[in-house]
Parts: structure tokens; C-alpha cells; sequence
């Protein structure tokens, strides 16, 4: 589960820039055997973090507002139009 | 007339005899008159002059002095601290303008000038003008600059919107952002966008971003309008706030036409606000597409790689070394018995030699042995001392071993010839 654990703590850009790397370095056909079987592994497994992060994304919005000590405190906000149906 | 004017002819009547009739006035008097008069004229109590501007001068008082101008004629005017507060544009000599006023006497120096209380450019609106002085200085001060322009983040995960909370533009952008990448999300920082607080809370907003890292990206812009309305996207401590903004930062403000100064600040001009935010992010379609695209594409790269892998397998398996494991044994093996075969073809051959030699040798060294030499009937004589080769070697009395070819004898010396 260590593979797991590393793509949750990369950005959803690194993995994407990584999957990128993967895919450009298996279509150069130079890696050997084993390590080419690993990067295959590793983009299955970035490919699926990705596409799951995607479909399961829902939009989160906040209203920031100045807090007593200058810091942003979050509340929520109404994200459905009104009167537009 | 007053009394004061009566005084004053009784005594220029004995002073200067060619003015007795005529009455004569103090210079203060004559300005006055003048004064009360054109105060008196309505016309002129609020009256608009066009000109150009010349001669423009800014007082430290804050009172701003110029003169009007035509072909022909030129009018003095002021206008004082307070209205000149109010312009909207910088007036520059040269430009044509229409001043709003009332026309009076300015006691002191006699003068009569336009008192104005209003100036404008004339043929463009005063805002238009404000717009190209502050687009000219910012540009002049490289605000504009390309080299200075962030890039976006491709994927950004948390969007700061300045705009109003309750305008259509938030609305619209988070409907876009929402169909097209909903796992960003989204931070408004709710300011006025139109009004003379509008500047202030927009540019604090945008520094008070850039202080708590909100986001990794800014959007600030509003819906459409007058130019009135969007004017506060033209204002100069709006555009220094996206200058010096650290996160990147859209500006989307009105329709497609409109443009702004925070535009030309900004890192990427939007031309609307549901246009910022097809700008902001990617589309989660394209990008799923993508990442099945990669998924197959990885396929391929591995199947081909698996393909070629298998080829070059199958050619060495081709090899008899690999069709027959015992082959390469069985080459070593003949191998070795041909080593075994000469190199005992060769030391055979040369014992053989050695051998031949040896005899030879062992035949000289017969021929050569004294028992030979002994056995013919010769005697060697031998004291302690050794083999005796003469006479002196052996005194009389001495004892001597004589050796023959069969057997020896132990001798007395008798005697010794010479």
C-alpha cells in the first residue's frame, strides 16, 4: 500500500505530470523488461487515482470572510442560482 | 451714489480743472462696479465655455489655474481645490475641454475669469480620457509587461473570486467551474464592484489573497455594464493589487468588448467571467479522456515491448546452444579429449628423445667408466690423500689401497723410484 499512500500525497498536477512522463518513457521503448512492468503498474495505478479524484470531485465553495484576527474564516455559500430555473 | 463718491469729485474738481464734470472712482470702486454687474448677468452665473486648455497650472493650494482658449480669444479661469478633487482625468495643455462655471471679477488684479466648477473633455467622455492617461502611465511604469505575466496552474485546486456576491458573474462562474472541473475549489471574497468603494475592497481583497494564500489562483472581474459601472477595473490601486499580486490572477470584467486596465495588469485577460473560468481550469471530459488515451496508450508501449522481448527470445532460442543444452557440454567435452590426445602425442614424443639421449649418453659414460679401464688389467693406487699420481705421493713405509678390476689390496711402500 506504500505505492497507494505516495499518489495521495502528490498533487493531482504531479500525478498527472508523472502519468505523462510514464506514458512518454514506455511509448520510448527503452526501459528494460522488469522496469517497464513497474511503470506500467505505477501509471495504472496514477491513472485510477486520477480518473477516481475526477468522478468523484464535488464542487466545495466558501465564502471568506475576515476574522477577528485578520485570518479568513470559511462560510458557506449558496452556489444555486435563484429565479433561474 | 454714495457719499464716499461725492467726497471724491469735490476734491478732483479742484485738483484737476479738465474733469470737473465727470465723476471720478477709486480703482477698487471701478472693479467692484464691474463685479456687481456681471454678478448681476444671469448668463453668466452657469455657463458652459469650450476651449482649449493652456497654461495649465496646479498650485500646491490644490487650486488649479488655466486659461481657455480659441482661434481667437483666450479666457482666464480657476478652479478651485474642491471641484478640481472631483476630476475624473488629468487635464493636460492642449486638450480640448468644456468648462462648466460662472463668469466673475476677480477684484485685485481686475480680471474677470471663469470660476469653474467642472471641466470635461470635449468629444470624449472625461472617463475615456482617465482611461488612456492611467494606460499610458502604467504602461510607461511596465505594468503591462509581458515578461512580468504568470503562467496558471493547469490544474488549480483552490480559486480565489473577487467579485460581488451577488452579481450573475459569480453565478456563472461557478456553474462553468462546476460542469468543467468541480475538484477545484472555490473561495469568493465577496467586495463592491461598482461605486467609490468599489477600488479599495477590490485591491484589498486581492492583497488579503496573496497574504493568506486563499488559493493558488485569482479571478476578479464582474458582469456587464456601463462604463461607469466597470470603472473601478480602471482604477490605478486596483491595477497595482493585480500587479503585484503573487498568485496569478484573470481578469474578467463586462462582455467581450469591454476592456480594462485590469485587463492589460493582468496575467491572462478574460472576456467575461464564465470565460475566466473555462480559462482557470481544464475540462474533466478532455481530462478523463486523456487518462484513458494514457491507459491504452501504456497498454500498447507494453504489449510492444512485451513483442519485442518475445522476438529476441525466439531468435536465441533459435541458437543450437539453446535447442541442445548438452550440445555445448558435448563441444567441451570433444574439445578436451583433442587436448588430451595431443598433448600426450606430444610428451610421448618427447620422452621418446629423452630417452634416446639418455642411452646414448649412458654408453659414452660406460666407455668412460674406470671399472672398464680396470678390467683391462690398469690399477689405481689410492693413499688417504687420494689417487697417487707419482711417487712422492706414497713415502716408503706409507700404506696404499690398490684397487684392481676385480677386488683391491692394502700395500706397504718399499721403497720409491723416481
Amino acid at each position: 500500500m506504500a505505492g497507494k499512500k505516495k499518489e495521495d500525497s502528490q498533487t493531482f498536477e504531479q500525478q498527472i505530470a508523472r502519468l505523462e512522463e510514464i506514458v512518454a518513457r514506455m511509448e520510448k521503448g527503452d526501459a528494460e523488461l522488469a522496469d517497464s512492468l513497474a511503470l506500467f503498474d505505477e501509471g495504472t495505478g496514477l491513472i485510477h487515482s486520477c480518473g477516481k479524484l475526477l468522478d468523484e470531485a464535488e464542487q466545495k465553495v466558501v465564502r471568506l470572510m475576515k476574522g477577528a484576527d485578520g485570518a479568513p474564516v470559511e462560510l458557506p455559500f449558496d452556489t444555486e442560482e435563484e429565479a433561474d430555473g | 451714489m454714495p457719499a464716499l463718491f461725492f467726497v471724491q469729485i469735490q476734491k478732483n474738481r479742484k485738483e484737476e480743472g479738465a474733469f470737473v464734470d465727470q465723476p471720478v472712482y477709486q480703482v477698487s470702486q471701478v472693479n467692484e462696479y464691474v463685479k456687481a454687474l456681471l454678478d448681476g448677468e444671469p448668463i453668466l452665473q452657469d455657463i458652459l465655455v469650450r476651449g482649449e486648455l493652456s497654461n495649465y497650472k496646479v498650485y500646491p493650494s490644490g487650486h488649479h489655474y488655466f486659461t481657455l482658449k480659441d482661434k481667437d480669444s483666450a479666457l482666464r479661469c480657476v478652479m478651485f481645490r474642491s471641484q478640481a478633487q472631483r476630476l475624473r482625468f488629468r487635464p493636460e495643455n492642449g486638450m480640448k475641454a468644456i468648462a462648466q462655471g460662472r463668469i466673475s471679477v476677480f477684484s485685485r488684479d481686475g480680471a474677470y475669469q471663469l470660476y469653474c466648477g467642472g471641466l470635461s473633455p470635449d468629444g470624449v467622455g472625461d472617463l475615456a480620457v482617465a482611461f488612456e492617461q492611467l494606460k499610458a502611465k502604467l504602461l510607461e511604469e511596465r505594468l503591462f509587461d509581458e515578461a512580468h505575466k504568470k503562467p496558471l496552474p493547469r490544474y488549480p485546486r483552490r480559486i480565489a473570486i473577487v467579485t460581488s456576491s451577488a452579481g450573475a458573474a459569480i453565478h456563472d462562474m461557478l456553474r462553468i467551474l462546476r460542469r468543467r472541473f468541480p475538484a477545484a475549489e472555490v473561495a469568493l471574497l465577496p467586495v463592491r464592484v461598482q461605486g467609490v468603494e468599489a477600488p479599495a475592497e477590490i485591491a484589498g481583497a486581492i492583497r488579503y489573497a496573496n497574504r493568506w494564500k486563499v488559493g493558488d489562483l485569482i479571478i476578479t472581474g464582474r458582469g456587464g455594464g456601463s462604463m461607469e459601472d466597470l470603472w473601478a477595473f480602471n482604477d490605478e490601486r486596483v491595477a497595482r493589487a493585480i500587479y503585484e499580486s503573487e498568485l496569478p490572477v484573470i481578469s474578467a470584467v463586462g462582455h467581450e468588448p469591454d476592456v480594462t486596465i485590469s485587463d492589460f495588469v493582468a496575467d491572462v485577460r478574460a472576456s467575461t467571467p464564465s470565460n475566466a473560468a473555462e480559462i482557470a481550469v481544464p475540462d474533466q471530459m478532455e481530462l478523463l479522456r486523456w487518462l484513458r488515451g494514457a491507459g491504452e496508450r501504456m497498454a500498447q508501449a507494453e504489449e510492444m515491448k512485451l513483442e519485442l522481448c518475445r522476438r529476441r527470445l525466439q531468435t536465441l532460442a533459435e541458437k543450437r546452444v539453446m535447442k541442445d543444452q548438452l550440445a555445448f557440454v558435448q563441444d567441451r567435452r570433444m574439445l578436451l579429449t583433442h587436448l588430451q590426445q595431443r598433448l600426450g602425442d606430444l610428451s610421448e614424443k618427447s620422452v621418446g628423445a629423452k630417452r634416446q639421449k639418455f642411452s646414448s649418453l649412458a654408453a659414452s659414460l660406460d666407455a668412460m667408466s674406470p671399472l672398464k679401464v680396470l678390467g683391462r688389467g690398469y690399477a689405481v693406487a689410492r693413499n688417504e690423500q687420494g689417487i697417487l699420481k707419482s711417487y712422492r705421493d706414497a713415502p716408503p713405509g706409507s700404506r696404499i689401497e690398490v684397487a684392481l678390476g676385480e677386488g683391491s689390496l692394502e700395500c706397504t711402500v718399499e721403497k720409491g723410484r723416481p
